[in-house]
């Protein structure tokens, strides 16, 4: 009787493991199909590595992050490191991660060596992500992704005290067709738009903002 | 459900920018999206309006502002930077009088600071007054139409005249304007006015487009959305912290002309003339605060103030009288 017992509880408990996916556990050590624990690249905040331009997870917005986790998995966004995990986790498991990292709290200073103090805004990124470049119909990253790069929505995602390398990462995967276009292609046309400089600097300026600016919830 | 537009549609003979232009063929070479496919908006040959108007709309604009690093640094250089803050964050620099009334900002309709022809710039408008209007029969001057600007499109209060915004406002569009003739026409002022749809607006249709193109970032209710940190990001295009009833952008005509030069945002001109005027039929469709000028009743303010094809203030839309206003002391998801 007793192992029987035992064995329900045991074929219960995968059960309910499989149907609430637990973000936790596998953020901190990975599943048992493979997928190892994010906590090594993203660090243990989810603050993300600078050196290696592993992004920053922690406070981005869920619906952002668990569409990206299922482009990875569906092919629609390609990242040798990214693409077979993301194949690994089931549906539930990217939303259960994706609900996990918007959560967790922002590390004040993500990036200790990311440019310090912030470039001035006369540098030619400032001056793209302030006023972009109308005369080339080129909006101002921060029309879309907030005054501050905090993120606008489950569209936008945030851009302030990101990983540089990881920014610069993404521009380069849109103007190279290796990261799906956005919604309405704007990105791709956004990338195409931008000289390698200009993709450094633009980059640089946004890794070095503090990744929260204004004071949740106040009046602007 | 569908929407006459009565009457025919005065429409001026004009200019689209060459900047449009550009933004489509920048555009078309551009693959759709794989991760929110939306269909691309590519102009379409058969649309009469948009064809014709390839060629002749498309006189340059020729007039272009300072660059910023010219503004002076001195006294007056002070003032007209202020006018240029208040103009990109007017609910801080100017927020006794716009307060949280709204969501917008100066910038959300004239794009890049008011710099950018054809939304409206500011050294299009600085060079047009003082000017006769029909909307309230007498001459104005360049004061008295920022005043307009706060009091509808803005949803608050205006500025007396002689108050230090306005002032700041007006020398920032002054020292844009630097080097520009006098000339109420000069080429990418305003907004462009789009030739008559081959079809007549449609709210359905406008609502497809809005969906594909335009919910994105205004919302599926158009209430617009607040950026992380709860700071504006994307304007209200209806609803209570929209622009009121009052507004410019109340014209269906107006509308359209601006959303066709420039919406999406950096993907300008990507929308056919029938999509631009059937987006903004259903924009204008939809109930926002109530016009100051209010008096007695919507159909007696709309004789007074709205008796335009353009203006759906007073129309009946899906069994809803236009005109009622909104309720401020009502809950809203954008503050």
């Amino acid at each position: 009787m007793k192992p029987i017992l035992g064995a329900l509880f045991f074929f219960g408990f995968i059960a309910i493991k499989a149907v609430f996916a637990d973000g936790a556990s596998i953020a901190l050590s990975g599943n048992t199909r493979g997928v190892p624990a994010c906590v090594t690249c993203h660090g243990a905040s989810g603050a993300g590595g600078v050196a290696n331009g592993f992004p920053r997870l922690s406070g981005l917005n869920a619906d952002y992050l668990q569409t990206q986790l299922d482009a990875f998995a569906n092919g629609q966004r390609r990242n040798a490191m990214m693409t077979p995990i993301a194949q690994i986790l089931t549906p539930e498991e990217r939303a259960a991660l994706a609900r996990y990292y918007s959560e967790l709290t922002i590390p004040t200073n993500p990036f200790p060596t990311n440019p310090s103090p912030p470039p001035s805004p006369e540098t030619p990124g400032a001056q793209l992500a302030l006023k972009g470049r109308w005369s080339n119909g080129l909006p101002a990253c921060v029309q879309c992704h907030g005054a501050t790069g905090a993120g606008v929505g489950r569209t936008f995602p945030a851009l302030a005290g990101q990983s540089a390398l990881y920014i610069e990462n993404q521009l380069h995967a849109w103007q190279q067709g290796t990261r799906a276009p956005g919604p309405m292609g704007l990105m791709k046309l956004i990338a195409s738009k931008l000289s390698q400089a200009e993709i450094k600097s633009v980059a640089a300026y946004f890794a070095a903002l503090p990744p929260e600016l204004g004071e949740k919830g106040s009046t602007p | 459900m569908k929407i006459k537009i009565p009457g025919i549609l005065t429409v001026g003979v004009l200019v689209l920018a060459a900047a449009v232009i550009a933004g489509v063929s920048q555009y078309r070479s551009t693959p759709p999206d794989s991760i929110n496919p939306a269909p691309l908006p590519v102009a379409k040959k058969s649309d009469s309006a948009s064809s014709s108007s390839g060629k002749d709309v498309k006189t340059p604009v020729t007039f272009h502002p300072p660059s910023e690093q010219d503004m002076p640094r001195d006294e007056f250089g002070k003032t007209i930077q202020l006018g240029k803050d208040i103009f990109d964050h007017t609910e801080r620099y100017a927020r006794e009088y716009v307060g949280t009334a709204s969501n917008l900002r100066c910038s959300s309709c004239h794009l890049d600071a008011g710099r950018l022809a054809h939304s409206a710039p500011l050294w299009g408008a600085y060079v047009s007054y003082p000017a006769y209007r029909s909307k309230n029969k007498h001459v104005n001057t360049f004061p008295e139409r920022v005043q307009g600007c706060f009091k509808y499109s803005m949803n608050g209060k205006a500025p007396p005249l002689g108050d230090p915004i306005l002032v700041a406002l007006e020398s920032y569009s002054y020292w844009l304007a630097s080097g520009a003739p006098i000339n109420p026409k000069i080429p990418g002022r305003g907004y462009p006015k789009l030739p008559k749809p081959a079809l007549p607006p449609d709210y359905a249709r406008g609502q497809q487009v809005f969906e594909q193109h335009c919910a994105l970032c205004h919302g599926a209710d158009g209430a617009g959305q607040m950026d992380a940190n709860g700071k504006r990001g994307f304007p209200a295009l209806w609803g209570a912290k929209s622009f009121n009833w009052g507004a410019g952008m109340g014209s269906i005509k107006n509308a359209s002309g601006f959303i066709k030069a420039n919406m999406p945002l950096g993907l300008g001109g990507t929308l056919s003339d029938q999509q631009a005027w059937d987006v903004a039929t259903f924009m204008d469709s939809h109930e926002r605060p109530q016009d100051p000028r209010y008096k007695d009743s919507i159909a007696a303010t709309r004789a007074q103030y709205h008796d335009s094809p353009d203006d759906m203030y007073g129309q009946t839309v899906n069994g809803h009288v236009l005109g009622q206003g909104t309720s401020s002391a009502k809950p809203e998801a954008v503050q």
